[in-house]
């Protein structure tokens, strides 16, 4: 009955945020268009089941994925699970478990990622097949993973978030120097791409869990951050793989050079 | 009228399922193997995956059925109308409008808000939560209107991508000295929250039907880059935001 009720209240409230897009597309179509939307009925529908799904969505995150990352989280911090006595000086290193999780969960969700496969095609093209389709895909999974075990030992030791993310913003302006143009402005765009709508929360979760569990740490100073991690090491991967495909290819330009 | 049916077609359920079969599978491995402790609430998280599998299958399916078809010959038309003040203006209400329906941008606005609201950073009655989640997502959706009205420009202009990346670090990098500790980490989160399941569509097909209808950019090469501003622009909006409101 309480599901029922919080379903009920999440689907009221997700009319709003269907508003605006809803009034953009409708708004255009008509005033600047002016052209009747064609199979009107049909898309009608598509909202109302894009309405539906959302709060499916919404209120199946509340229910399973949050509380999955943060009990993970806690589960795997747990003195007793470590075998830990004297809670008072722990190792980072101790969070062993933590690593291999961030690891796992960031390796399997990515390279199960849909966006992804079809950004590794577009890159397949790009580069005139220099650049595999698994190839990449590896890659960028291997970088999201390595990413979020950054990401945690970041949480663990509480070290600032900003220090990791400039330094990575360093590295990929340098590896831009030396990429293949053609691919900079897809390897961009795949940081962005690869985390899904469904790994977002569970990684976000897993983060303030660990905040949370971690002694010392806060949520608030410490908890957000992994999505950060996961979205900039694909940058780095991505960059670097088309560098090593184009060293491989025989030290060629892969294409004329941009505009 | 042959169009009207509706096409009961699994596609979108099988998608969502294969969606959450890594988490399911690395989870388990590590429940059996690794924690073997009974995990609390099985039955609500079995509830929870359920919805998440129906709902994620619908928004998908709904999505294909109206949003897309018509979002994406809308881009097209603006790319080929040739008004660039018309173009600019559909730019950022593309990216505005889907930012503020983009389910993972909800769900963490959300979370964020009750960690601020328990860590006393604001009122943590629901009303101030609702409108501390709701001002984040503004801010958000704001910053990608203007990275995607910054992207076509830079389509159009065909300025190179990569100064407009630097230029773009570079502020980050400064707003970081000034934003309070609290926000630093939803803010850069945000920049890859962003970017999802109605965003990239939509935004791809503005930044390839605009590269394509203009002479000598390529739209392989031209047509990216929207999403690379996208998730760079609400980095700084939301420590300004943070900035403004702690």
């Amino acid at each position: 009955m309480n599901t029922l009720l919080g379903l009920l209240h999440t689907g009221m409230r997700t009319i709003w945020d269907l508003l605006p897009i809803a009034l953009i597309i409708f708004g255009f179509q008509f005033l600047y268009l002016q052209r009747p939307v064609p199979n009107l009925k049909k898309v009608l529908l598509g909202f109302f089941y894009v309405l539906v799904g959302l709060a499916f969505f919404l209120e199946g995150l509340e229910l399973a994925l949050f509380p999955l990352g943060k009990t993970m989280a806690a589960q795997l911090t747990d003195p007793e699970f470590l075998g830990i006595v004297h809670t008072e000086n722990i190792h980072w290193l101790d969070y062993y478990w933590v690593y291999a999780f961030a690891f796992a969960i960031g390796y399997a969700t990515t390279v199960a990622e849909p966006a992804l496969l079809a950004v590794a095609i577009k890159a397949n093209e790009v580069s005139g097949g220099a650049i595999g389709i698994w190839g990449l895909r590896n890659a960028v999974a291997l970088g999201v993973a390595l990413g979020l075990v950054l990401g945690t030992w970041r949480i663990v030791t509480g070290y600032p978030l900003h220090w990791f993310i400039i330094s990575g913003y360093l590295i990929v302006l340098i590896q831009t120097v030396f990429a293949p143009r053609m691919i900079v402005a897809l390897a961009y765009d795949s940081g962005g791409v690869t985390t899904s709508t469904v790994t977002v929360p569970l990684v976000a979760a897993l983060g303030l869990g660990l905040a949370h569990n971690i002694p010392g740490r806060s949520a608030l100073v410490d908890g957000f951050g992994l999505i950060a991690f996961a979205s900039l090491f694909p940058i780095m991967t991505v960059l670097a793989h088309a560098q090593i495909a184009q060293w491989r290819a025989g030290r060629q330009p892969l294409s004329s050079p941009e505009n | 009228m042959n169009r009207l049916r509706v096409p009961i077609s699994l596609q979108p359920l099988l998608n969502s399922l294969r969606d959450l079969l890594p988490i399911v599978i690395v989870v388990s491995t590590f429940q059996l193997l690794v924690i073997r402790q009974p995990l609390p609430n099985l039955l609500d998280l079995l509830l929870g995956i359920l919805f998440v599998v129906i709902g994620l299958s619908l928004f998908v399916k709904g999505l294909e059925m109206g949003l897309f078809p018509i979002g994406q010959s809308m881009a097209h038309a603006f790319a080929r109308k040739g008004s660039l003040g018309w173009l600019l203006l559909f730019a950022f209400a593309l990216g505005f409008g889907t930012t503020i329906a983009e389910p993972a941008l909800i769900a963490i606005a959300r979370e964020a808000s009750e960690i601020a609201a328990a860590a006393q950073l604001i009122h943590s009655s629901e009303d101030a939560m609702q409108r501390y989640a709701l001002g984040l997502r503004y801010t958000v959706a704001l910053s990608v209107g203007l990275a995607i009205v910054l992207g076509v420009m830079r389509i159009i202009r065909g300025w190179p991508i990569h100064w407009l990346i630097v230029g773009g670090y570079i502020c980050i990098i400064i707003i970081t000295e000034f934003a309070p500790r609290e926000i630093i980490g939803i803010a850069y989160d945000s920049g890859g929250v962003t970017t999802s399941t109605i965003t990239v569509p939509l935004v791809t097909a503005l930044g390839v039907g605009l590269a394509s209808s203009l002479q000598g950019r390529n739209p392989m090469t031209d047509g990216f880059g929207l999403i690379a501003f996208a998730s760079l622009t609400p980095i700084m909006f939301v420590m300004l935001y943070g900035m403004v409101i702690h």
